[in-house]
């Protein structure tokens, strides 16, 4: 039983580290591609339908320009904290900052990978 | 007295009945629809991603949020409510214009026979463990100009880049909500739209920061395209 039980948790632990490692590609999956697309291009499924297109995460050259600190508060805030669309959800109260954090870093990747 | 005695057994028998059926029901949907459905909320103490791996929306609640009448007419009948599936990632492939939804990949709801659809759900309407979130809530269903609602539902409150509000109209990565007021208890509409994480701290509804008359303005919206004509 003892044995089972640590077998158990060894596999949890392993989980958890591998959901740590991409967990700003797994919550830009969950939360963000609807809009935003699955290639991360503003093409999500929800796009044709919306007034504002969702911003292009791939686009080197706007999203430079935007600090770290900017995206994390147009994520956790949402696009009217940054006199952006309100189509650009307030985040904050699912996404905990580590999170957010993990989105900004998987941002950086989906535009800039190309350097 | 034997007379008497099998007088009471047959009394004790057909008391019996209805409190057998409905254990027998609650063992039906644990197995025809616990595969696929939770039915009690201990998901809500996994990681996150559970809900990529959710083969169906919970129902563990559903005492505290469908119309039993809805449940009995949609078990038969069961149409589609969430034009990208339950997980829209997993429902997503690449179109001309960007992502599109693909619809081959969803699968059609098995249905129940009519008497069954009404075991099913009596039983279903048992599971309330969120009284105490219905029981705060203020809502009393009012009424507002359809422009007025639609403006506060699109461009003020963004709530259509989610949500159809009318049949083709809007996003798909939601439920679609013309026919939230058939599906939905009132309370329950509001109690969502002011804090869907009291629900379900793993919905992919964003939570905002929308004061109580703005959510009750809301839900009179969902009312009013979603009311039967009379
Ligand atoms: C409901 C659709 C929707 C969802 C879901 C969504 N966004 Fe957005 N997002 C938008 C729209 C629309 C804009 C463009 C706003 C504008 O330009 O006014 C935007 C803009 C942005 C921007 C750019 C802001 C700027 O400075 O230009 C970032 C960064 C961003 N979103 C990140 C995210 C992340 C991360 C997620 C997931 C947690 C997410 N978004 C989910 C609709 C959405
Ligand atoms: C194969 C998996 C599967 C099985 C088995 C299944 N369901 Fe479902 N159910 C789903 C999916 C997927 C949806 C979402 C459909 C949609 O939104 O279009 C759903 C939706 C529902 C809804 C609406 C829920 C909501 O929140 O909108 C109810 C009620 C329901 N099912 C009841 C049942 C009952 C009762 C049974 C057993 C007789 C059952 N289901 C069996 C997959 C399943
Ligand atoms: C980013 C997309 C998104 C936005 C924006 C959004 N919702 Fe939702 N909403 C969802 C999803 C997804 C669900 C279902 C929960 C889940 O699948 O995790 C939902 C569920 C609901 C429900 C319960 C419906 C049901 O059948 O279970 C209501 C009511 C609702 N939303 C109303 C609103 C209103 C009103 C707004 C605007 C204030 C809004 N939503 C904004 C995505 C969204």
């Amino acid at each position: 039983m003892k044995k089972l039980l640590l077998a158990a948790s060894v596999l949890a632990v392993g989980a958890v580290a591998h959901a740590e490692g991409d967990r700003g590609a797994q919550l830009y999956t969950m939360y963000c591609t609807q809009c935003h697309g699955a290639h991360g291009n503003g093409k999500g499924i929800n796009a044709a339908h919306m007034s504002v297109q969702p911003r292009d995460h791939s686009d080197i050259k706007e999203m430079s320009a935007r600090t770290d600190d900017e995206l994390f508060k147009v994520i956790q805030q949402g696009g009217k904290s940054v006199n952006k669309s309100v189509l650009m959800p307030i985040w904050g109260g699912n996404l905990t900052d580590d999170d957010i954090h993990a989105l900004v870093g998987h941002l950086r990747e989906l535009c800039c990978q190309k350097d | 007295m034997k007379h008497l005695f099998s007088l009471g057994v047959a009394a004790m028998l057909a008391a019996g009945v209805p409190g057998a059926a409905k254990a027998d029901t609650a063992g039906d949907v644990q197995q025809q629809c616990g595969t696929c459905h939770a039915l009690t909320h201990d998901y809500a103490t996994l990681g996150i991603q559970e809900r990529a791996e959710r083969k169906a929306p919970p129902l563990d609640f559903a005492g505290n949020k469908f119309q039993r009448a809805w449940l009995v007419s949609w078990l038969q009948n069961p149409t589609r409510i969430r034009p990208a599936g339950v997980f829209p990632p997993a429902h997503v492939k690449d179109g001309p214009n960007g992502d599109v939804v693909d619809a081959a990949s969803l699968a059609e709801h098995p249905a129940v026979p009519a008497a069954q659809a009404d075991a099913m759900a009596d039983y279903l309407m048992t599971l309330k463990p969120f009284d105490d979130l219905i029981k705060a809530e203020t809502y009393q269903p009012g009424t507002i100009a359809k422009s007025m609602g639609k403006m506060n539902f699109g461009k003020f409150k963004g709530c259509d880049a989610c949500h159809q509000d009318a049949p083709n109209s809007g996003g798909v990565s939601g439920p679609e909500l013309y026919t939230a007021w058939i599906r939905l208890q009132p309370a329950f509409i509001s109690a969502y739209i002011a804090n869907p994480l009291a629900w379900d701290p793993h919905t992919l509804m964003p939570k905002g920061d929308i004061k109580a008359d703005a959510v009750h303005k809301l839900a009179d919206y969902l009312k009013v395209i979603g009311e039967k004509q009379p």
